[in-house]
C-alpha cells in the first residue's frame, strides 16, 4: 500500500469479495424458496386394489396431484417390457400426462389420444403418433398382494424401470 | 446550492426547487416531433394510456382477489363480477384491454418493421420494446391464471410444461418454477406476485428506458429522412413554422395523438361494454381441474401464432424428436424478432414500399403470421397439422433470407 489510490482499491476489492459472498448465498436462499414446501414433498402415497378393474378399461386415480391411468390388458393386446403381472394379469402403469405438453390423454377404445396437440398412446403408454417424445412415463410403485402403492420404488418397479432403460 | 429567492407563484416555487421549465422545455415543448408521421406512431401513446387502464383496474380486482386455489374462482366469479358495484366493469376493462394493448403492441411493432425504425442508431429503441414485448407476454401469461379456471389451469401446465424442454436439468427445472409437481397453489401464488408486483414494476422501468432510447436518435418518419433536428428546431423558434420539418410534441402534436388516442378509447369501451366476451373464454368459467383436460386448448389470440410455430413440427426428422424440433422454432420464432437490426443488411434506412424485395418479404410475413394465428386456433389433426407445418416452416425460411432479401434492395438501387 504505497499510496492513496492503492488503499481505495483494496477497500473497493474487499467489498466487491463481501457482496459477492453475500449475493451468491442470497441467490441460493431465493432459489430455494421456490423449491417445493416440506409439506408438498411428503405429499404421498396412494394405494389401489387391481382385483376390480376390468379388463380393456383404464381407470384414473390421483398420485400427487397427477392422474395415474392403470389399464388391465385384454387377451388381444400385445405384451411388452414395461406389463407389470400381477397373479394371471397384465397391467399398464402410467402417469397420465401427455409427454409432449402434459394434457391428459383420453381413452378412446384402443388408445389414448392426447387433444391438445394429437399424440396417441398405444395400451402399453408408447407414444405411436404425434407430439409427443417418449411413452408415458412410469409412476414409482410397489406390489403389496393385489394392492399397487404408488410413490414407492419396490422391486417389481425396479425391474420394469430397468426394461424400459435398456 | 441553486440561488433561492422569495417566489411569487407555486409554479415559481416549483421552478426555483425542481427545475420545471427546464423539465417541461426537454419533455415536452422542445421535444421535437417530424411533421411527416402518420397516425400508425400514435401507438406509444396508446399503449401508454392503454397500461395505465390495465394498473386502476388491476388495482380494483386486487382489493378482491384471492391468491388461494380454493378461492380464487369465486372471488372472480362471484364476488367480483356478483357483489362489487361495478366489480364487472373493472373486469371487462382490465380483461379487454389486456387482449388489445397485444393488438397495439403488434400494430407498433410492424409500423416499426414497415419504415425501417430499428435500423442504424435506432437498436436500442427496438431492443427496449422487444424487452417489453417479452415483459407484456410474461404478464398477460400470469395474469391469464389467476381466474384458476380450466383454461387458467391448463395454459398453466403446458406453459411450465416448456421449460421441461431444457436440456438436463428440464424436469426439475418444471417442479422448481411450479413449486409443486403439479400446477397448485405454490404456483398460483408464486404468479400472483409476479402479476400483480414484480413484472409491473420491470414494464414501468422498461417503458422509461424505452422513452429515453428514443430521444438520442429520435422518431423516424413516413420517407425515413434524416432530420437535422437542431436546425428544424432553430427554424421552428424563430418563427419559421412553416418551413420547419419538426413541431414540439406539446402542445402542437399531442393533438394528433389525442384525436387517434379518442377514436380508439371509443372502440375499446365498445368491445368493453358489447363484446367483453372475445376476452373471456368460455372454458374458463369451469373451476380448474387438474384430472381433466379440455377438450381442446389453445392461447389467447396473441399467442396463437407462436403456438402454432411449436406444435407445427409434429413429426420426427431422423434423429431429431418433434417435440424438440417445434420448441427449438419455437424459441426462434420468440428471439428472431430482437436480431432484426442486424438481419436487414440494407444500408438505408426506408420505408418498404421503397424497398421492393423488402415489400415484398413485408408482406408475406403478414399473411403468415395471420396464418399461423388462425390455424393455432383450429384443432391439429389431418390437413391442419400441415398447413401448420408449411406456416411454420415459411416464417423460419422467411428470417434466413432476410439477410439476401435486404441485400438485393442495396444492390438494385446500385450500392
Ligand atoms: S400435450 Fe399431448 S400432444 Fe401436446
Amino acid at each position: 500500500m504505497s499510496n492513496e489510490t492503492n488503499r481505495r482499491d483494496f477497500l473497493g476489492y474487499t467489498f466487491a469479495a463481501v457482496a459477492a459472498v453475500g449475493g451468491a448465498s442470497a441467490l441460493v436462499g431465493m432459489k430455494q424458496a421456490w423449491d417445493p414446501l416440506p409439506s408438498v414433498l411428503a405429499g404421498g402415497f396412494t394405494t389401489v386394489e387391481l382385483s376390480g378393474i376390468k379388463a380393456g378399461e383404464p381407470i384414473v386415480v390421483t398420485w400427487r396431484g397427477k392422474p395415474i391411468f392403470i389399464l388391465k390388458k385384454t387377451e388381444d393386446m400385445e405384451d411388452n417390457k414395461r406389463d407389470l403381472v400381477v397373479g394371471n394379469d397384465r397391467f399398464t402403469v402410467a402417469i397420465g400426462l401427455c409427454t409432449h405438453l402434459g394434457c391428459i390423454p383420453a381413452w378412446k377404445k384402443t388408445k389414448w389420444k392426447c387433444a391438445c396437440h394429437g399424440g396417441e398412446f398405444n395400451p402399453s403408454a408408447e407414444n405411436i403418433f404425434g407430439p409427443p417424445p417418449r411413452p408415458l412415463d412410469l409412476p414409482p410403485f410397489s406390489i403389496k398382494g393385489t394392492q399397487i402403492v404408488l410413490g414407492e420404488e419396490g422391486p417389481e418397479y425396479k425391474k420394469i424401470a430397468t426394461a424400459m432403460m435398456a | 446550492m441553486a440561488k433561492i429567492t422569495k417566489a411569487n407563484s407555486v409554479g415559481e416555487w416549483l421552478d426555483q426547487r425542481l427545475n420545471t421549465t427546464k423539465f417541461n422545455k426537454v419533455m415536452m415543448t422542445e421535444y421535437w416531433i417530424p411533421k411527416d408521421i402518420n397516425f400508425l406512431w400514435a401507438m406509444g401513446v396508446l399503449l401508454a394510456t392503454t397500461f395505465t387502464i390495465l394498473i386502476i383496474s388491476g388495482i380494483f380486482l386486487l382489493m378482491y382477489y384471492k391468491p388461494d386455489v380454493n378461492l380464487a374462482f369465486d372471488s372472480v366469479n362471484y364476488t367480483i363480477m356478483q357483489e362489487v358495484a361495478y366489480g364487472w366493469l373493472f373486469r371487462h376493462m382490465h380483461g379487454v384491454a389486456a387482449s388489445v394493448v397485444f393488438l397495439i403492441i403488434y400494430i407498433h411493432m410492424f409500423t416499426g418493421i414497415y419504415y425501417g425504425s430499428y435500423k442504424q442508431g435506432r437498436e436500442m429503441i427496438w431492443i427496449s420494446g422487444m424487452l417489453l414485448f417479452v415483459t407484456f407476454s410474461a404478464e398477460g401469461f400470469s395474469g391469464y391464471m389467476l381466474p384458476w379456471g380450466q383454461m387458467s389451469y391448463w395454459a398453466a401446465m403446458v406453459i411450465t410444461n416448456l421449460f421441461g424442454g431444457v436440456p438436463f436439468i428440464g424436469d426439475a427445472l418444471v417442479v422448481w418454477i411450479r413449486g409443486d409437481f403439479n400446477v397448485a397453489d405454490a404456483t398460483l401464488t408464486r404468479f400472483f406476485m409476479l402479476h400483480v408486483f414484480l413484472l409491473p414494476i420491470v414494464i414501468m422501468l422498461l417503458i422509461g428506458f424505452h422513452f429515453y432510447t428514443l430521444r438520442i436518435p429520435h422518431v423516424n418518419n413516413q420517407t425515413s429522412e434524416d432530420i437535422d433536428y437542431d436546425a428544424e428546431a432553430e427554424k421552428y423558434l424563430s418563427g419559421n413554422k412553416k418551413e420547419s420539418k419538426v413541431i414540439p410534441f406539446w402542445p402542437i402534436f399531442i393533438s394528433k395523438d389525442l384525436a387517434v388516442l379518442g377514436i380508439f378509447l371509443i372502440f375499446y369501451f365498445y368491445l368493453v361494454f358489447f363484446h367483453y366476451n372475445f376476452a373471456m373464454d368460455p372454458v374458463n368459467f369451469d373451476p380448474a381441474n387438474n384430472m381433466s383436460t379440455p377438450a381442446h386448448i389453445y392461447p389467447e389470440w396473441y399467442f396463437l401464432w407462436s403456438y402454432e410455430v411449436l406444435r407445427g413440427f409434429f413429426f420426427d426428422v431422423g434423429p431429431l424428436k418433434a417435440f424438440d424440433i417445434g420448441l427449438a422454432a419455437f424459441g426462434f420464432a420468440n428471439v428472431i424478432f430482437l436480431l432484426l437490426p442486424w438481419l436487414d443488411r440494407d444500408t438505408k434506412i426506408l420505408p418498404a414500399h421503397k424497398r421492393p424485395a423488402f415489400f415484398v418479404w413485408f408482406w408475406i410475413l403478414m399473411a403468415d403470421l395471420i396464418v399461423l394465428t388462425i390455424w393455432g386456433k383450429l384443432p391439429p389433426t389431418g390437413a391442419n397439422a400441415w398447413v401448420g407445418f408449411f406456416a411454420a416452416t415459411l416464417f423460419i425460411l422467411l428470417f434466413i433470407f432476410l439477410p439476401v432479401v435486404t441485400k438485393i434492395d442495396a444492390k438494385k438501387r446500385g450500392e
